[in-house]
């Protein structure tokens, strides 16, 4: 029972750092444009579509890091320019509209280009392989992974906790205005988080593929909806909470799974979203959230 | 603002519809009064979906998800007895042998639709804005994730199939009519006035009296209750009912007729209803044709970004076309746009 436990916590630690990537880019855009982003998942899947290729192309794997996250960028870029400038300043929810209209764009456009039909992903043999850590068996990629993430985290909370930039940042998700005021180039730092954020974004789909060995044009939906969930157990707008919310959502997924008995797993996903909405009415700041006020 | 002529009016509109769907089915081929038939049940949808998200400003996504419980009911009651038994043998009794005519199931069905947004509605609704918009969505994803997995009633994903045939033109027309009247006379009342007050500015409305929570549960429940309907009806035209049926594509397309017709507007839901259904049934062919399939998705998407940057407030925004509604003259014109 604790190796099998033992197990189920790489799983949730694995499950987890995806979250956690997608949900920091997710918060990110959040924080600073009070925008719910719901094309961010389908950047992960783009990623996870980009990467199949270029395995397939046989590129040497750091390239194909690069190259994806350039992909992720691009597209966040691209994504922010064409539809989202144009409404900035609009009520919040036609921001949202708008993110599901190019969810749904993404999706088919994928659909067009590769069909519906879900993919096999594959790595690289050396990544597959298979390492005893104690008594637990880890893929190397699940290893890649969770250091990858954590690497990626503490970059970011470096990035916007010391830099420049960072303090920029933080200054335009405080009051979008007033930074305007201060002499902050607003369209750079919002383009600039659209950019970071899609580009961890296309590398969790990297994982993604990785991780569940089959890809599809509609495979960014769960991971967007989790990665929402996730920043809203963090505090949406609050990188850290994001990164927390990763990790509790894929622990608590992991555990409702493996500890429950088997007639509860087809329930896994009303579970998530019952959790979300008893989050949203009691916690609706989060655990690491600020209170924004309201003005009438 | 009076209605004008409105005694005459409805009669009048009424019965040319009538006319029009009798030489209907007097002219038409089966698969173009599938088609209408089609366009009344998303005009019944999007008129009833725009008392929550157009009126009342409550951006729900749950819509289908209200459709599902309204669709199962009906189906559940009307399906014959005798062949219950062999597709849903586990069916409690009282059930199984329950038979019911298109009508009262299709009432049933929308009311335990509206019976539950006010039981989720009382802490859903609290919530404000685009968290509304997901806490429904996840709502509609727990319907669907209980229908699947509540195999006694539901035969879960393989849903169920052989539905008899009821419904016809007429029964559309009939809750078109309802659904479209029960809208403007809400909209045209205090209970429509508070609506509209509530969201442009829920703390301006609540100052001048008006009970928030009540006036938004209402309208949630009356939109509920619609779709329930409408799920019955679709159920029954289809003559198949599965969980994948009630998608996030179908609560994001119901959205789009709202918003294209602007939000607020009933005529402007009920074209933007007629328009969408149309290009949809247009463009499949196409589809299919060249084998690109998602090609319709892409458009619609593409429209509605190009309305959300161009013209924000739909078509018709919140007002009603000039020639149903009379304004009043005012020095300053008429400026509040209803």
């Amino acid at each position: 029972m604790s190796l099998y436990f033992a197990e189920q916590m790489v799983n949730g630690l694995i499950l987890g750092s995806m979250y956690a990537i997608v949900a920091i880019g997710f918060t990110m855009i959040y924080g600073i444009l009070r925008l719910i982003n719901f094309a961010h998942g389908d950047i992960v899947m783009i990623g996870a579509f980009a990467t199949l290729g270029l395995v397939i192309a046989r590129l040497p794997f750091p390239i194909i890091i690069l190259v994806v996250l350039l992909v992720g960028v691009f597209m966040g870029i691209v994504i922010e320019r064409v539809a989202f400038r144009p409404i900035r300043g609009a009520p919040q929810v036609t921001g949202f509209i708008a993110s599901l209209a190019i969810s749904i764009l993404l999706q088919n456009t994928g659909i067009l280009i590769f069909t519906a039909q879900p993919r096999n992903f594959f790595f690289p043999d050396y990544l597959q392989r298979i390492v005893n850590i104690g008594q637990i068996t880890v893929r190397v990629l699940d290893i890649t992974i969770i250091v990858t993430s954590l690497v990626l985290m503490i970059l970011m909370v470096i990035l916007v906790r010391t830099t420049r930039i960072g303090m920029a940042m933080r200054a335009t998700a405080e009051n979008l205005n007033v930074a305007r005021l201060m002499g902050i180039k607003i369209d750079r730092i919002i383009m600039l988080a659209f950019a970071i954020g899609s580009g961890l974004a296309a590398i969790a789909g990297m994982m993604w593929g990785g991780k569940y060995g089959q890809i599809d044009p509609l495979l960014g939906f769960v991971p967007g909806l989790k990665a929402f969930i996730a920043a809203v157990i963090g505090g949406v707008g609050s990188i850290t909470g994001a990164m927390l919310g990763g990790y509790i959502l894929g622990f608590a997924e992991i555990l409702f799974v493996g500890l429950l008995p088997p007639s509860f797993s087809p329930y896994r996903d009303a579970f998530v979203f019952g959790l979300l909405i008893i989050i949203l009415l009691i916690l609706p700041t989060g655990l690491l959230g600020r209170k924004e006020e309201e003005r009438a | 603002m009076e209605l004008k002529n409105t005694k005459l009016f409805f009669p009048i509109l009424i019965a040319s519809g009538a006319l029009l769907v009798f030489l209907m089915r007097a002219f038409m081929n089966d698969y173009i009064l599938i088609i209408v038939n089609f366009v009344g049940i998303n005009i019944i949808l999007a008129v009833s979906l725009n008392l929550t998200n157009g009126f009342t400003g409550l951006f729900s996504l749950g819509h289908p998800g209200f459709m599902a419980v309204g669709g199962y009911v009906a189906a559940i009651l009307i399906f014959p007895a005798a062949r219950k038994e062999m597709l849903l043998p586990e069916l409690p009794r009282w059930l199984a042998m329950q038979q019911w005519p298109l009508l009262p199931a299709l009432i049933l069905g929308g009311l335990c639709a509206a019976l539950i947004a006010l039981i989720i509605g009382f802490p859903v609704l609290r919530l404000k804005g685009h968290y509304l918009a997901v806490a429904t969505l996840g709502f509609l994803i727990i319907v669907r994730v209980l229908i699947t997995n509540m195999e006694k009633y539901t035969r879960g994903p393989l849903g169920l199939n052989g539905l008899p045939s009821l419904t016809n033109l007429w029964w559309v027309f009939l809750w078109v009519v309802i659904t479209i009247y029960v809208s403007w006379k809400i909209k045209h009342a205090s209970l429509g006035r508070s609506m509209l007050a509530i969201r442009e500015n829920a703390m301006a409305a609540e100052c001048l009296g008006i009970a928030l929570a009540k006036t938004r549960i209402t309208a949630f429940v009356i939109g509920a209750f619609f779709a329930g309907v409408a799920g019955g009806l679709w159920a029954h035209l289809v003559t198949a009912i599965t969980p994948t049926s009630f998608s996030i594509l179908m609560a994001f397309s119901l959205v789009v007729m709202v918003v294209i017709g602007g939000t607020g507007s009933i005529t402007g839901a009920a074209l933007a209803a007629i328009l969408l259904t149309l290009v949809v049934e247009i463009l499949r062919p196409l589809e299919e044709f060249l084998g690109a399939y998602g090609i319709s998705e892409i458009i619609i998407a593409i429209g509605l970004l190009a309305i959300l940057i161009f013209r924000p407030r739909g078509l018709f925004g919140s007002s009603e076309p000039s020639f149903l509604v009379k304004r009043k003259k005012t020095p300053q014109g008429s400026e509040a746009g209803i």
